[in-house]
């Protein structure tokens, strides 16, 4: 036995004067159905007909399953549906539009029987077909036009309840042929002495208007007239039209102010002054009147602030969600009504419903300015320390994009922001890896005097290992590695950086990645081993030099193993013919190919020159590459902006061929290098790149007791059990844990909301350090 | 537009009624009712009751086991849309006497109408519980 349970118990009451009657009835369900009227019909087929209620009742109590139950009825109603018998038909599409309504089902079969019944003379059946045809009919419905003569007439019946299903539809179907050709008749009912019926024909004017614009010249004198009507509801539809109508297109109907003045002063109606509600829905309309239309005017704007801070108090979640969205809106130009309400804003940001934490997040974010960026961000790093996935994402989504609008325009403290972003990077649940790396090697790029901070951020992040086990945090090393490559010189011990390039964990990494990486490791060993030769060319000029050297003794001992030796005085054949055989592009293909395609030559050039000079005598071949490619890894590489290519001149008598097919046949059995296929490992690499491999290879190797290994063996005394290549064990690592950030954690809003206060109302500029650093 | 769509949804997520005043293809509405009932359902008593979807919002209030949403352009007054899906139960109500998912489901041609009156283009058209219903009770005499 089921129960009926009403439906007017509304499970919020928000602050409606309505009274709510709880109440249960034990009545078994009496849904007061009128069976069909089937007396009329002597077919056989009628007789047995389900109607709709039957096929409610079977859908309900059904043992086979929904869907073959309803393929089942489907398959009865595509026979029924073409039954000579009319009370047959209505019937079927009666079923048919109810299953395609709330089950998907297509009836776009079923049109033609539509209109067939559209022209019935029983009203029961016309509404049927009606509905069928509000329901199912698009502009594309081929049928359509043959119902423009059923309109017609329906539209000019006796029966208004006729002339209310056909305007009904038409404000649902009406195409540009239908609205073209009823024009007439709809301007007739404009002045209908019955309102039931000049409602609708005002209602429909819109899709009308829509579909056949020439319509507005025949019936706007009419439509304008009705604003005055001395009966409410016509005015109601009449201005809910001109409402939709001014959202298009507001200028064409600003003459006509003054009839909207009226009515706002005069009417009584409940829809235009909804006037049921104790006026909440009514004060919110004049409050969003206010902070989008008036905004200008201070006063209104000072009173509704006072009306948006009693909503945002109130208990209702309704309320203050509708509150914190109206200060959005004032934000921009008003932004002292949020700051006037910052508390509840931040205390809103741990409210228990998603939509008012975003609310709130998108007006701090809108509180932002360069004096109080650091402030800000560190309150919302502590909330997406302890907020749900979701939201933690949306906080750290909205730092980034606010830090980084208008290429850092709020940025003063370069230093702070990437350390931030650092931070960010080893929230548990930050998914932001793409926007983070876009961030860092955009700043790498623009902001020359923060490549230092840059690489001590990067070493951070590339040498925990327990990072490498989060696929959201690939990008950001990726990122990381490219800059401790690139930016190796501010490195204050490449070593260590090699063994975090280097380490067993960088498995887990995806292949392209691992391709940048392996790059950059590159990068650093060339590095190395210039640094090397300048010193023991005894020319070291320059005065990092000096300044790394010490710092790197595994590097200096490494000179009495054989391979490095050999390395440097190039002896050995093998080298030289690799030599030949180098090609920079393989070694930079990921973000110094544009480099590497046009400028190799002339740093090459210009790099032997130096050489000689700085030497005053023919080198080692080896030496020679490696003084190459530093100079080529040295070379800056500045942003390249997005219409860059644009500007490019196309040179005279080059002709550009639009489809690149042919190249396969020119190049049909080249194997272009993919970068996923590189990896440490592989042969192809060996190929290229094999020199470099056994010095890569001996820092992996225990070598014999020196220096090196003894940094190496602290390592891993460090980072314990990761350096054993165990792949079994290797998800099991536990998360990246920040002592600093830990300690954040425990603050419990109450301070948060005590320490943006202060930094909200301390207008007093804080000391700059140092100035803002150049960003290009 | 104003409104556009309007759905009565039970707690099981099946849909009761759905009225659309945009075209949607059929795949396209299945594909909406189950983002929407989805994200709605899934909220508590303590949220509000508007959620963003897309690019337009949904209003939606529940009574006893029914919800109803409605889905508005952003432009929309919230409160308003409230207001008017109580009006909404309140009419069936009246019709219905105590006014049931069960009312709802054997009569959903009624529903539709009563729609109709209150709804037209998009655009509230009538407010009055009586001018609502009187177009019918005029039919239910005539058939």
């Amino acid at each position: 036995m089921k129960f009926k349970q009403t439906l007017n118990t509304p499970t919020k009451t928000p602050n409606f004067s309505i009274v709510i009657f709880l109440s249960l009835n034990w009545n078994l369900p009496s849904p007061k159905t009128n069976p069909k009227p089937m007396a009329g019909s002597s077919l056989m087929e009628n007789l047995f007909q389900r109607t709709l209620e039957d096929l409610i009742k079977g859908l309900r109590l059904q043992l086979i399953g929904e869907s073959a139950f309803l393929s089942k009825a489907i398959d009865e109603i595509r026979r029924e549906v073409k039954s000579t018998d009319s009370d047959t038909k209505a019937n079927a599409l009666h079923k048919l539009t109810y299953l395609s309504s709330l089950h998907f089902y297509d009836m776009s079969f079923a049109a033609f029987h539509v209109v067939e019944l559209l022209s019935s003379t029983r009203f029961s059946h016309k509404k049927i077909a009606y509905h069928a045809a509000s329901h199912s009919f698009t502009d594309d419905t081929p049928v359509l036009v043959l119902i423009t003569n059923q309109l017609r007439k329906d539209l000019t019946s006796t029966n208004e309840l006729e002339v209310s299903l056909a305007l009904e539809c038409l404000s649902r179907i009406a195409t540009v042929d239908l609205a073209r050709d009823l024009t007439p008749e709809i301007f007739t009912l404009l002045a209908s002495s019955k309102v039931f019926v000049k409602k609708k024909a005002i209602g429909v004017l819109l899709r009308v208007f829509d579909k056949y614009p020439d319509a507005v010249r025949v019936c706007f004198k009419r439509l304008v007239e009705n604003l005055e009507s001395s009966e409410s509801q016509v005015v109601s539809v009449a201005v809910g039209v001109f409402c939709e109508l001014a959202l298009r297109e507001p200028r064409s109907y600003l003459p006509l102010a003054p009839e909207f003045y009226k009515i706002l002063v005069d009417s009584r109606n409940n829809w235009i002054l909804i006037r049921r509600t104790g006026a909440k829905s009514l004060l919110f309309e004049c409050i969003r009147t206010v902070v989008t239309s008036l905004s200008d005017y201070e006063s209104a704007v000072k009173l509704v602030v006072v009306k948006i801070r009693e909503m945002l108090v109130d208990d209702d979640p309704n309320l203050k969600y509708l509150a914190l969205q109206a200060l959005s809106v004032v934000a921009p130009k008003h932004l002292w009504a949020v700051l006037e309400n910052k508390e509840v804003v931040i205390k809103s940001l741990s409210d228990v419903d998603p939509n008012i934490k975003l609310e709130s997040l998108r007006l701090v974010m809108a509180m932002v300015s360069e004096s109080n960026v650091a402030e800000i961000c560190r309150v919302l790093v502590n909330y997406a320390l302890k907020s749900d996935p979701e939201f933690c994402n949306e906080i750290l989504g909205s730092i980034l994009s606010t830090c980084g609008s208008n290429v850092y325009e709020i940025i003063i403290d370069f230093d702070w922001y990437v350390s931030l972003l650092g931070e960010m990077s080893r929230i548990p649940h930050c998914q932001k890896g793409e926007e983070i790396e876009k961030q860092l090697i955009d700043i790498g790029m623009r902001v020359k005097d923060i490549r230092p901070e840059l690489v001590r951020v990067s070493r951070d992040l590339l040498i925990d290992p327990a990072l490498l086990g989060n696929p959201f945090l690939h990008r950001i090393l990726s990122a990381a590695a490219w800059l401790s490559g690139i930016y190796v010189e501010f490195s204050i011990n490449p070593f260590e950086l090699m063994e975090a390039l280097l380490q067993p964990r960088t498995t887990l990494l995806p292949p392209f990645i691992r391709a940048v990486y392996v790059q950059s490791a590159f990068k650093v060993v060339i590095f190395c081993l210039n640094a090397y030769l300048l010193q023991r060319g005894n020319a070291a000029s320059s005065s990092y030099i000096d300044k790394l050297v010490p710092d790197v003794p595994g590097l200096v001992s490494e000179r009495d193993d054989p391979e490095s030796s050999d390395l440097a005085s190039c002896d050995s054949p093998v080298h030289c013919k690799q030599d030949e055989g180098f090609n920079p592009r393989v070694s930079n293909q990921s973000f110094d190919g544009l480099f590497a395609e046009h400028g190799g030559e002339e740093t090459a050039t210009c790099g032997q020159s130096r050489m000689k000079k700085v030497w005053g005598r023919e080198e080692a071949p080896a030496s020679q590459i490696i003084r190459l490619m530093h100079d080529a890894f040295s070379n800056d590489l500045g942003p390249v902006s997005v219409s860059a290519q644009e500007r490019v001149p196309v040179p005279d008598g080059l002709v550009l061929a639009k489809n690149l097919e042919d190249l396969e046949t020119i190049f049909g059995d080249v194997q272009l290098p993919s970068l996923n296929s590189v990896s440490l490992g592989s042969p192809q690499y060996e190929d290229r790149a094999g020199f470099s491999l056994p010095i890569l290879q001996s820092k992996e190797e225990p070598g014999p007791s020196n220096e090196s290994t003894s940094l190496l063996a602290d390592h891993r005394k460090q980072h314990g059990l990761y350096y054993l290549p165990s792949a079994k064990n290797e998800d099991e690592y536990p998360p990246a844990n920040d002592l600093k950030l830990q300690a954040d954690t425990n603050d419990g809003d109450e301070d948060l909301v005590k320490l943006t206060e202060q930094l909200l109302v301390s207008k007093k500029k804080p000391n700059y350090v140092k100035p803002r650093p150049v960003v290009v | 537009m104003g409104i556009r769509f309007i759905l009565m949804v039970n707690k099981q997520g099946q849909t009761r009624l759905a009225q659309y005043y945009e075209y949607l293809t059929l795949e396209e509405r299945r594909a909406l009712e189950a983002e929407i009932v989805r994200k709605c359902l899934a909220r508590n008593e303590q949220q509000c009751s508007f959620v963003e979807h897309r690019n337009y919002k949904i209003v939606y209030r529940r009574y006893a086991s029914l919800f109803f949403l409605v889905g508005v352009d952003n432009d929309e007054n919230e409160l308003a849309i409230l207001e008017f899906i109580h009006l909404l139960v309140e009419t069936m109500d009246r019709h219905f006497g105590n006014v049931c998912e069960l009312d709802i489901m054997f009569h959903l041609e009624k529903a539709h109408f009563m729609l109709e009156e209150m709804v037209m283009n998009g655009c509230i058209v009538e407010t009055s519980k009586s001018s609502i219903l009187a177009p019918i009770q005029l039919m239910d005499k005539m058939s």
